[in-house]
């Protein structure tokens, strides 16, 4: 066979692919749409590493990196403060800058510094700020816009960003939320190792996504199929051979990939503008982040109508087109088991190994993942079609529409099980993953720890603020129901120069808040307490010996550490400690006001307890308000009871989104092959209804046809799922425990989908039962 | 065939000599065969006697006399009579039904009428044929269709005609 | 038509129209037909044969005029009211495109009934007895992809008059099939019908199928000729 005549042969049927009239073309755009769209869906894949990674870069090169040597004051120096706030959930990143000199480093995406009390914000915190819900920011930045941030600065569209200009802040270096530094990004960048389980949910979630999409593109270059067998046969009716058929129907094939892949990167472009207006799990990008790697987009580009030729070829080797027509007469041979169970079972040899390596045990081989997976999942569809067409094989008869839809099934079962067969994939992968998620979540969610009964929001007073005053105003703010205020500091046995062995807490607060930390006796201002039963608290009692000496470190910024020597007072009295706000236990000494010495003051740092009623609306935000008013440093912070890594949250939330994306991709394919098949039938369907067949039967008769297929596809979905699932979780040496509610919901999902389409199909359906079908015209 | 009834409906449509007449009956309907003079004139005469034509006058002329024909009432409605008579299926039929469509075109009467008429009386035989044929033997049954695929053949050359009947119009009106 | 149908009609339509889009289909056609009667419609293709044959059966509804069957106006009857009656008093044969492909014969045979409730028992021996009249028995058990075209047209046959219909309607019963096989169809049809009674709507352009009428009309630009009174 010559280059030639292949050549010549994949051109017709290019031609044919696009001729044909307004049929034709419509098949060739079917076709090309949903390919497309896959197109568009592994181009987005290839690209999303390369957008994070951009985002880490960009995240990483505005870094105003304090920790380290202490930097002295220069021409080329700068003092930063982090104010980070958050408003209505979402974070806001804010940097106070006080340049030192004509030489400070200006932060990436500005163009010079910010006055004192102006800012350049983000164009998204513009936008928030102008708008009716962002008054109440307003009243906590209130500075005055003077630019935007540019895209080099920011890591996403969407991204909330300040810059203001501070004047001061030097005398604060060394607070922890200021520091000077002479130039921005990380000084010696690491690279973050990534979790091997995490490594392993994102391999898997990448897998199980992209395996259906395949299914897709697979299903996508069938649309039309028996239309152009039809022509085919034509073809063969004068003169063509058997090989040039098969040739031509690759060429049209082809034709539709091809055009698909326009598609896909006009969709892939348009997505790509789209993406800058959304964010996802608090994530947004640039669309400039998201450029697909040149090799992996090659590779989609070659693959995508490379597969498309197989496919065709493959689907017609059991056909054989002849000149009159195409013949399936042949009943096909019964599928046979074997060779359909060794993809299960390679999926399954190939995870085998690492069994129980968890996460101690280091790296995941992610080949042999990869590998496992992708075997396991394309077990699914090796095994749906001969589960279906054994399960349909035995299947009795009921009632005319069941008889109808059952004998259809039994003929052609492999046509039901291919419509299904994505579907499939994509449960029983989003099954596997729940799973994993279900077993590791525990993992990756941490106690904090803080009992949020009594106190919801915790806020930092910075030395040297008056915490009588800072107290007075909170209490005042709408939504606080109480304020505890407590200073606290640290005493230790001896000097910090001598090295000390022994130490215990200061706690200085009125008698009302002292009784939320500990169980007084009695209280009056000038009593101090020695609490006992502290959690990690071992050295009180050795301390609290009435007349012994101890030393409290104070630390005025900018100067020489200092200590202040305190005796413990004859008339100490003991407390029993309790659960405080924060939900720990605390020991050491209770000091109220009236017993703690001037020249302590500097030794201690005020917290301020705040209970919210959460009830006034914005309550939070007015807090946040009033902190900043009496210092932008102040950094309140809401306590929550759990708290999720965040990476492991947006994981999760991705396969949500993906699996339902890809579930409604494989709904739309498969309701076109449904009505290509109702089309097929429209003489046969009038020729029913004119001999009384009620349109409930027929109707019926079309939801069975597509709910017993899917019903088995889930089943086996389930059943593969969970046991990808199981050794998943066995690999992470995680107990297995099967999660029923995520199985549910993935089955529910897909059978959402099939009644869906068996909705949407019904308008055509009536509409084809009309006698309009009888006419032979 | 009838020739006393093609050279009435001839004379339809006005007064002819009897020389006209054979040319008008050659052209339109004597392509092979055309008439004999003799065959006029005998045919005339008999009709002229059973009062379905009538003398309109006649023209004396270098040559032999010549009479003008025209129709009687009795010798329309003998036409009208011919035309609704669907003929006995026989063979070789075709030349009468042309003349009686060809006439029928040529009076303005509907020539789908005649067609429909003789499809229902060729339909009649049909009816009896395939009823014979049904009770009979194989000899019957033979017999019986070879009679059948001759009056199919009739019937088909009938819808053949019908569908073409405009354009038959056209051709006969020139 | 204005001539007053006999009386004891079966069917009576009158002054049917109907248009498809620009085509006018009926323009003013009328029928009848007496119990165990088999009438031909006639006509050359185009000229609104189907479309009578699908308004007398109430598959479509007419434009205007009026279609008496039995003493009721099927023009007023609801869809659902139509099909029962199709289900139960009507049966049909097409030209083709009509069995269930995926259905064995006998199975196809016994759909109407299991369409108006009869048991699957029941419905396949009562099929069965049907088709060996028509003599197709042997290919109980096969699909109609598997069977002759004089077969599957003999099956089709069985299929419309399981339920003993009083009205057979027959579009080009044998527009597929060679004369030999078309005739046998057309005797077992006509003798079938006649042994139970039922009337016989048989629309086709062939003679000779034709012939195994009682009567014929002829269908042309819409409009129906009924020979008989005419004549």
């Amino acid at each position: 066979m010559s280059a030639a005549q292949w050549a010549r042969d994949l051109g017709m049927g290019l031609r044919f692919a696009f001729a044909g009239g307004r049929e034709g073309w419509t098949r060739a755009l079917l076709t090309a749409v949903g390919v497309g769209l896959g197109v568009a869906l592994l181009l987005l894949t290839t690209a999303l590493p390369g957008a994070l990674a951009e985002r880490d870069r960009r995240g990483e090169a505005r870094l105003n990196f304090t920790y380290g040597e202490q930097i002295e004051r220069a021409g080329d120096t700068l003092v930063t403060a982090d104010t980070d706030t958050e408003f209505g959930g979402r974070d806001i990143r804010g940097r106070l800058l006080e340049p030192e000199g004509d030489k400070a480093p200006v932060p990436p995406g500005l163009r010079e510094f910010p006055a004192r009390g102006d800012m350049v914000v983000s164009p998204a915190l513009k936008e928030l700020l102008g708008s009716g819900d962002g008054a109440l920011l307003r009243e906590r930045l209130p500075y005055d816009i003077v630019g935007t941030i540019g895209e080099q600065g920011l890591i996403g569209s969407q991204e909330l960003a300040y810059y203001a200009g501070a004047e001061g802040l030097a005398d604060r270096v060394g607070d922890g939320m200021v520091g000077r530094i002479d130039s921005f990004g990380d000084p010696n960048p690491t690279e973050e190792e990534m979790d091997p389980v995490l490594m392993l949910l994102i391999l898997v979630v990448f897998v199980v996504l992209l395996m259906p999409v395949a299914v897709f593109i697979a299903a996508a270059v069938r649309f039309g199929g028996e239309r152009r067998d039809r022509r085919l046969a034509a073809l063969r009716l004068v003169g063509s051979d058997g090989g040039m058929t098969r040739r031509i129907a690759a060429g049209e094939a082809l034709g539709g990939a091809l055009l698909g892949l326009v598609f896909g990167t006009g969709f892939f472009l348009a997505g790509r503008e789209f993406a800058a207006s959304v964010e996802v799990f608090r994530i947004s990008v640039f669309p400039s982040y998201l450029n697909p790697s040149p090799l992996l987009a090659l590779l989609v580009a070659v693959a995508v109508p490379g597969a498309a030729v197989l496919v065709t070829l493959l689907t017609l080797r059991g056909v054989v087109i002849e000149p009159l027509g195409v013949v399936r007469t042949a009943r096909p041979a019964r599928r046979r088991l074997w060779w359909r169970l060794l993809f299960p079972l390679a999926g399954v040899i190939m995870l085998v190994p690492m069994l129980g390596q968890g996460r101690e045990n280091g790296e995941f081989n992610g080949y042999l993942v990869t590998g496992g997976v992708i075997c396991l999942l394309v077990g699914v569809t090796a095994l749906l079609p001969w589960f279906v067409e054994t399960v349909v094989a035995r299947l009795g008869t009921g009632s005319v529409s069941w008889q109808l839809a059952v004998r259809r099934l039994q003929l052609s079962s492999g046509t039901a099980a291919r419509m299904v067969n994505g579907i499939a994939v994509a449960v029983a992968g989003a099954i596997a993953l729940q799973m994993l998620f279900a077993g590791v979540e525990d993992d990756y969610t941490k106690e904090t720890g803080f009992d949020v009964t009594l106190a919801q929001m915790q806020v930092r007073v910075p030395d040297g603020t008056e915490i009588a005053a800072a107290t007075t105003r909170l209490e005042k703010t709408e939504g606080v129901r109480k304020v505890y205020p407590l200073s606290e500091g640290y005493f230790a046995d001896r000097p910090y120069t001598e090295e000390p062995q022994r130490n215990a807490q200061l706690t200085v607060g009125d008698c009302a808040t002292l009784r939320e930390v500990a169980k007084l006796p009695s209280c009056a201002d000038g009593d101090v307490f020695a609490v006992r039963g502290g959690e990690y608290d071992t050295d009180t009692p050795s301390l609290s010996r009435p007349g012994q000496k101890l030393y409290a470190e104070v630390s005025s910024s900018g100067e020489e550490l200092t200590e202040v020597a305190w005796t413990v007072p004859e008339a100490l009295k003991e407390a029993d400690s309790v659960e405080d706000p924060t939900g720990t236990k605390r020991g050491g000494f209770l000091l109220t006001p009236g017993a703690m010495p001037d020249d302590l003051a500097g030794a201690v740092s005020g917290q301020l307890y705040l209970a919210i009623d959460d009830s006034v609306p914005h309550a939070r935000e007015h807090v946040r308000n009033t902190a900043a008013a009496i210092d932008p440093l102040s950094s309140p912070m809401t306590w929550s009871a759990t708290e999720r890594t965040e990476r492991f949250d947006s994981i999760r939330t991705g396969l949500f989104v993906g699996a339902a994306a890809v579930l409604a991709l494989i709904g739309a394919s498969l309701l076109v092959s449904q009505l290509e098949q109702l089309r097929e039938r429209r003489k046969l369907l009038s020729a029913l209804v004119a001999f009384g067949t009620r349109r409930r039967t027929l109707s019926l008769s079309v939801l069975w046809q597509t709910a017993v297929p899917i019903g088995l596809g889930l089943l086996l979905a389930s059943v593969v799922g969970i046991t990808l699932g199981a050794v998943l979780l066995r690999m992470t040496s995680t107990p297995v425990g099967v999660d029923w509610a995520s199985v549910l919901q993935m089955t529910g999902i897909g059978a959402g989908v099939v009644l869906v389409v068996t909705l949407l199909s019904m308008p055509p359906l009536l509409r084809m039962m009309r006698p309009d079908g009888l006419r032979t015209e | 065939m009838s020739i006393g009834h093609t050279l009435l409906g001839l004379l339809e449509s006005g007064p002819r000599h009897g020389y006209d007449l054979k040319r008008a009956f050659d052209e339109k309907f004597g392509h092979d065969r055309p008439l004999h003079y003799g065959q006029v004139y005998s045919t005339m005469s008999r009709l002229l006697k059973n009062g379905l034509v009538e003398v309109d006058g006649i023209e004396a002329g270098g040559g032999p006399e010549r009479k003008r024909y025209a129709i009687t009432e009795a010798g329309i409605t003998d036409v009208e009579r011919w035309l609704a008579t669907p003929e006995k299926p026989e063979p070789y039929l075709q030349s009468t039904l042309y003349t009686k469509v060809v006439l029928a075109l040529l009076t303005s009467r509907d020539a789908a009428d005649v067609l429909d008429t003789q499809r229902s009386e060729h339909l009649r035989s049909m009816r009896i044929l395939t009823d014979r044929k049904r009770k009979g033997d194989l000899a019957d049954q033979l017999i019986c269709d070879h009679a059948l695929f001759h009056l199919e053949a009739d019937l088909r050359w009938l819808e053949l005609t019908a569908a073409r009947l405009d354009k038959l119009r056209e051709a006969v009106a020139r | 038509m204005t001539t007053t149908p006999p009386p004891g009609s079966l069917l009576v339509a009158r002054d049917l129209r109907k248009v498809y889009g620009p085509t006018t289909a009926l323009d003013g056609a009328g029928f009848s037909i007496h119990p165990g009667e088999v009438v031909a419609v006639m006509g050359p293709s185009g000229s609104g044969k189907s479309t009578l044959l699908h308004c007398l059966a109430g598959i479509v509804t007419p434009d205007s005029g009026s279609i008496m069957y039995d003493g009721r106006e099927l023009t007023e009857m609801s869809d659902g009211e139509r099909s029962a009656l199709r289900r139960s008093e009507f049966g049909f044969v097409f030209q083709f495109g009509q069995l269930v492909p995926e259905l064995t014969c006998v199975e196809n045979v016994a759909l109407p009934m299991r369409l108006n409730g009869t048991p699957r028992k029941e419905a396949e021996r009562a099929a069965l007895t049907w088709m060996e009249r028509l003599e197709v028995d042997d290919v109980r058990g096969k699909r109609p992809g598997e069977v002759s075209g004089g077969q599957g047209q003999r099956v089709a046959v069985a299929r419309a008059l399981v339920t003993g219909p009083r009205l057979l309607f027959a579009d080009e019963p044998t527009g597929a099939l060679d004369s030999l096989n078309g005739e046998r169809v057309m005797e077992l049809l006509t003798d079938a019908a006649r042994s139970s009674n039922a009337a016989v709507v048989l629309v086709t352009h062939e003679a000779r199928v034709a012939a195994y009428s009682d009567r014929e009309i002829v269908v042309r630009d819409g409009r129906s000729r009924d020979m008989e009174r005419v004549v």
